[in-house]
This record gives structure tokens, C-alpha cells and sequence, in this order.
């Protein structure tokens, strides 16, 4: 055997071993389980959030077909007034309740919204749809008050009550 | 899956089970593992060796039953753990049969063939690992046997003292017609076992019960009784067995899973003390205790003199002539060091034929293994869980310490094996069960939780118009 293929195999085998060791520390990386927290406050760590539910491979393995989302589609709700202000909800393919009841997605603490108010849920085509809830005091998408499920625009506002949100990307 | 409270929202991220992932590590493992056997071949003989097609079936077979049976009773289990250990035990089994066909090792008159073996005790490792998981479906269950685990432990560790001293040290026990079997690779899981379940009733009398002194919560009096036990214990092993790495290692694994139960950093310091006290009174009266610590700390005064001095000694030196990349495999001297080369000394192999570069990678694995292992605590959510892996993986860790430590002279040379690569039937088995324990652990915790059942309010609510 030659020096020169003994040489080749020595660097040969401690690449490899190497790389191994190199390919399980990147398969641990990769490997998050458990809750994941979001903080509420500035939009930047709203946002810095919202990425990796883009990128992470897990959740678009494990989340229904709607959230493959076309270009252009929201991908997180956000209260712009109202008690709640600055509340971000990631979209990932779920029903968003919203009203006073304590087991809604989005609890809200405003005199003017019923209990179950109204829901946001996407359709077949992955797109957002409001329904109000018959509520007492109405769901209003800009100025008209609904009274079918109708598809929500990005950033149009939701009004119920003092809290107003809106769909964004 | 979100809720939204005033300040954050909590998600759940679903955790697939990621067994393709091990499945492909486990190739590459057994690829690499190959590789260190066809090369040593090469470099011995010229040629790849005629056993190159068995080994490299046997290995895959043994990765093969433990990735199918992972995958049909722990489908959430940690996907590194399974990997790790098979590269491991295949380079262990690959260096053990480089030993094997040395001639200098040939001549020794103790010499017996280890590779053919070393690959059946794995089989039966493995056996055990699938058994493992197989039958022991919760690891709470192992809650139930607190004390008995106490007793089998202590048996076990005391059984030795029965049986001659070979090399100096009571650590094996005799079974006519089995053969010669280490208690103490053993005793390490079950005395985990116990200890979890003690910690975890106990744990709050030892964190609380306690007063502030110079920065250190110093325990009450009487809460100090377990630990005084289990040190004189420990100190009483290394008395009438003149071990220390038993002894080291059952203690070392009490003081880490008290601090871990309590996190009480008093528990480290007292533990130091205690364990040094211990060490530096043993050493002062026993004869076996003081020739290895006067072999660590001048090995090459005694060389040529004293076969403990002259080994260590001969450990450095193969160090020292593997440098920065090695010899490579097959290539090297270290079985220079006679006797005990492929078991307490197979670390040496490492250093000189793989040099410091092969030496730092197989020390990350034993790192990986760990750092699991504590993740897997880290996930458990019952208290006896998160012990339990903490105290195995830290049983595991101070193993590897040990050994290591001392081939490479930074502590006293114990009597214990390198998980995974030395030659001993009873230290592999044992880890590959290890091993199980943690994949079951760590299955339970990071397996999805249910998904709730609709309850019967989800209906909408009725609006009541004015």
C-alpha cells in the first residue's frame, strides 16, 4: 500500500469523522420542540418572530395545506387599537376566535363585544374570510357592517367594538 | 393552538419524530465505522480484510433492530442517541480488532482474540436496548422500584469484595461457566434509578431546610446524613476494592444529582471536599491507591520499575507520537502498552492513530451523548424523569472523565473502560441499556401531547338580543 494512499485515508477518515460530528450538531440545531413564547410589544420582534414559521421546516410539514400560502397572503393578525394594542397572532392555518370568552383565541376586554363575536378562518384557497358571530353590536370590516362572511383585504380594518384589527404580511 | 393572553402568545411547535433523520446518521455511522476497519486492513496487510464483509454486516444488523425497534416503540425518541453510540461501538470494535492483529499484543501471554467477542457482547447490548424500550413502556415505572434499586445496588457493588483482586483491583466478579462480569457498568444505571427516586421525595427537605452563610446555603445538620452515607460508602468501596473510578463515579453521580435536585451549590463544594478528604486519607494507608497516584503524578520515574508508572507512562508517550493528525490507523505503536491496551488504555490507540484532531472528534460524540442527554432532561416534565436522565447522562459523563482523565494524566488512572470503544462485554452492555433508558425518557418527552378532545361548550354561544 502506497504512502500516498495511507496518507489520503488518515485526512480521509478525520474529515469524515468530523463531518459527522458536524452534521449532528446542525441535526440539533434544527431539532426545536417544546412552546415557543412570543413577545408582544415592537413590531420588530413581531416580525423577527413571524420568519421562522416561514422557514422552519417543521411547521409547514406539520400544518394543514392552507398555509401554504400564496405570495402576497398575511401571515400574522394584528390589533391596531383598542386595549389589546400591538397583539400579534401568527396565522397558521387555524381559526381565529375572537370575543370575551376566556377560551377565545384573542381575548377581548371591550364592553361593546359579545362573548363568541366573530371568527376569522381561511377558506379553500387559503383565503382569510371574517364571519361575525351575531354579535350585539356588529363586526365591521372598514365602514360596513357585516352580514355575511366576506374575504378579508391585507390591511383592512376589523372593527368590533373600540378594538380594531388587521391581516398583515 | 395559539392563546392570546395580554403580553405573549404561546405556541406549541410540532415535533415531528425525525426517525428518517437517525436512520441517515445511522448510515453514515456504519459507513464510517467500515471505513476504520477496511483502512486498518489496508494499512496492516496491504489489502482489505477477509472480515471486512461480516463486520460491516454485523454492524448494520445491530443498527438495523435498534433503529427499527426506536422506530416501533419510541417513534419520538431523540434521533442523535442511536447514531452516536452505534459510531462509537463501530470504531471501539474497529480499534479492538486493530489491536487484535498486532504481533507484540499476540505475544502477551494474557492475549485473546476481543473483536469477534466485543461484537457479540454489542449484539446483546443491543438485545438489551430493544428489550428496554420494549418492556419498559413508562419510565415512571422505575419510580416504583426506588429502594429495591437501592439494594440491588448495593449488592452489586459489594459483591466484588468477594472475589480476588485481579490487577490489584476487586471490581469483577466470577460467574463459573459465564465468565468474569464487571457490577459496577451495572450498578451505575440501577443506583441512577435510585437515587432519582429518593432525590425527588426528599428534594425539598435538602433545598429549603437550609442557612445563609457567606454566600452559601448551608444545609441543616441531619439533611447531611444521605451524603455522609453515600461518601462513606464510597469510601469503604475504595478501601476494600481499591477502585476509584467506582468510587469516584458513585459518588461524583450522588453530589451532581443533589445539585441538580436542589441547586444548592453548597452541595458541589462539600462534595469536593468531601470526595478529596476521601481521597488524599485513602491514599495515604493503602498500598494499590498510593502506587497509582505516585504513577500520576511521576510516570516515568518509575518506568521499567513499577507496570502501573511504565503504562501510564507508555500512554503518554502514544500521545505524544500521534500529534496533530495521527499516525493512522494501524499505523501506530500503542500496543506497546501491553495488557490492558484495548480496554482502560484505548483512548492511547485514539490519540496516537488519529492524533489530536481524531482525539477531539471522539470526545465530542462522548459530548454529544451527554449533551442529549441532559436535553432530554431538560424536556422531561416529571420531576423523576428529569433526574433520572440527568443522572444517567452524568454517570455517563463522569465515566468518560475518568477514563479519560486518567490515560491522559490529569487524574490517578482508575480501573474502568471507555464507554462504547473499549473491550469489555459488561461496560457494553451496559451503556447500550443506559442508552435505552434514555431514548424511552426522552420519547415520553418529546412526544406531541394529545390533542384535546372538542368539549361539548364549544358550541356557539347564544346571543340574547335586547
Amino acid at each position: 500500500m502506497s504512502e500516498l494512499t495511507l496518507t489520503v485515508m488518515r485526512l480521509g477518515f478525520l474529515a469524515v469523522l468530523w463531518l459527522f460530528v458536524i452534521v449532528a450538531v446542525q441535526v440539533i440545531r434544527s431539532d426545536l420542540f417544546g412552546t415557543r413564547v412570543t413577545q408582544r410589544g415592537s413590531r420588530r420582534t413581531a416580525s423577527a418572530d413571524a420568519r421562522p414559521q416561514q422557514t422552519g421546516r417543521q411547521q409547514q410539514a406539520a400544518a394543514p395545506p392552507q398555509q401554504r400560502q400564496r405570495r402576497g397572503a398575511p401571515t400574522k393578525l394584528v390589533v391596531s387599537e383598542g386595549t389589546l394594542t400591538g397583539t400579534t397572532v401568527a396565522l397558521q392555518g387555524q381559526t381565529v376566535t375572537l370575543g370575551r370568552a376566556h377560551d377565545s383565541t384573542i381575548v377581548l376586554d371591550d364592553d361593546y363585544a359579545s362573548s363568541r363575536h366573530a371568527r376569522i378562518y381561511p377558506d379553500r384557497d387559503g383565503q382569510w374570510i371574517v364571519e361575525d358571530l351575531g354579535s350585539t353590536n356588529g363586526t365591521y370590516l372598514d365602514r360596513t357592517r357585516l352580514t355575511t362572511p366576506t374575504p378579508i383585504p391585507l390591511g383592512a380594518p376589523i372593527r368590533i367594538g373600540k378594538t380594531v384589527i388587521e391581516l398583515r404580511k | 393552538m395559539s392563546v392570546v393572553t395580554n403580553t405573549t402568545t404561546i405556541g406549541a411547535i410540532e415535533a415531528p419524530s425525525r426517525r428518517n433523520t437517525e436512520l441517515l446518521l445511522l448510515i453514515f455511522a456504519v459507513v464510517i465505522a467500515v471505513f476504520a476497519y477496511g483502512n486498518v486492513g489496508l494499512a496492516l496487510n496491504g489489502e482489505l480484510p477477509s472480515g471486512m464483509l461480516g463486520y460491516g454486516l454485523g454492524l448494520t444488523l445491530l443498527a438495523g433492530v435498534g433503529h427499527l425497534a426506536v422506530r416501533k416503540f419510541a417513534a419520538y425518541a431523540d434521533p442523535l442517541l442511536l447514531p452516536l453510540a452505534t459510531l462509537l461501538n463501530g470504531i471501539g470494535l474497529a480499534l479492538i480488532w486493530r489491536l487484535d492483529q498486532s504481533k507484540r499484543f499476540q505475544a502477551l501471554e494474557t492475549f485473546a482474540p476481543a473483536a469477534t467477542k466485543q461484537l457479540i457482547f454489542s449484539a446483546v447490548g443491543v438485545a438489551l436496548l430493544v428489550g428496554v424500550l420494549m418492556l419498559l413502556k413508562d419510565h415512571r415505572i422505575l419510580q416504583r422500584y426506588t429502594y429495591i434499586s437501592m439494594v440491588v445496588a448495593l449488592i452489586l457493588l459489594v459483591l466484588p469484595m468477594f472475589f480476588p483482586a485481579v490487577n490489584g483491583a476487586r471490581i469483577w466478579i466470577n460467574i463459573p461457566g459465564v465468565g468474569t462480569l464487571q457490577p459496577g457498568e451495572f450498578a451505575k444505571i440501577i443506583i441512577a434509578v435510585f437515587f432519582s427516586g429518593y432525590l425527588m421525595v426528599k428534594r425539598d427537605a435538602l433545598a429549603l431546610a437550609s442557612r445563609r452563610f457567606m454566600g452559601m446555603y448551608l444545609p441543616r445538620g441531619r439533611d447531611l446524613g444521605p451524603i455522609l452515607v453515600i461518601w462513606a460508602l464510597s469510601i469503604l468501596i475504595l478501601v476494600f476494592e481499591t477502585d476509584l473510578g467506582t468510587s469516584l463515579l458513585f459518588f461524583g453521580l450522588f453530589v451532581v444529582m443533589l445539585y441538580v435536585a436542589t441547586e444548592r451549590t453548597s452541595w458541589i463544594v462539600f462534595g469536593l471536599l468531601m470526595s478529596a478528604a476521601g481521597a488524599v486519607g485513602v491514599a495515604t494507608f493503602e498500598p494499590h491507591v498510593q502506587q497509582r497516584v505516585d504513577a500520576w503524578l511521576d510516570p516515568f520515574a518509575g518506568y521499567g520499575k513499577l507496570a502501573a508508572s511504565e503504562q501510564i507512562a507508555k500512554s503518554l508517550m502514544a500521545f505524544g507520537s500521534g500529534g496533530m493528525f495521527g499516525t493512522g490507523l494501524g499505523q501506530g505503536d500503542s500496543d506497546l502498552i501491553g495488557f490492558a491496551a484495548n480496554s482502560d488504555f484505548i483512548l492511547a490507540t485514539v490519540g496516537e492513530e488519529l492524533g489530536l484532531t481524531g482525539l477531539m472528534a471522539m470526545l465530542l460524540l462522548y459530548g454529544l451523548v451527554i449533551e442529549r442527554g441532559v436535553r432530554t432532561a431538560l424536556a422531561a416534565r416529571d420531576p423523576f424523569g428529569k433526574l433520572l436522565a440527568i443522572g444517567l447522562s452524568g454517570a455517563f459523563a463522569i465515566q468518560v472523565f475518568v477514563v479519560a482523565g486518567g490515560v491522559m494524566g490529569l487524574i490517578p488512572l482508575t480501573g474502568m473502560t471507555m464507554p462504547f470503544i473499549a473491550a469489555g462485554g459488561s461496560s457494553v452492555i451496559a451503556n447500550w441499556a443506559l442508552i435505552g433508558i434514555l431514548l424511552r425518557i426522552s420519547d415520553t418527552a418529546r412526544r406531541p401531547a394529545p390533542v384535546p378532545a372538542p368539549s361539548p361548550d364549544a358550541e356557539m354561544t347564544q346571543v340574547v338580543r335586547p
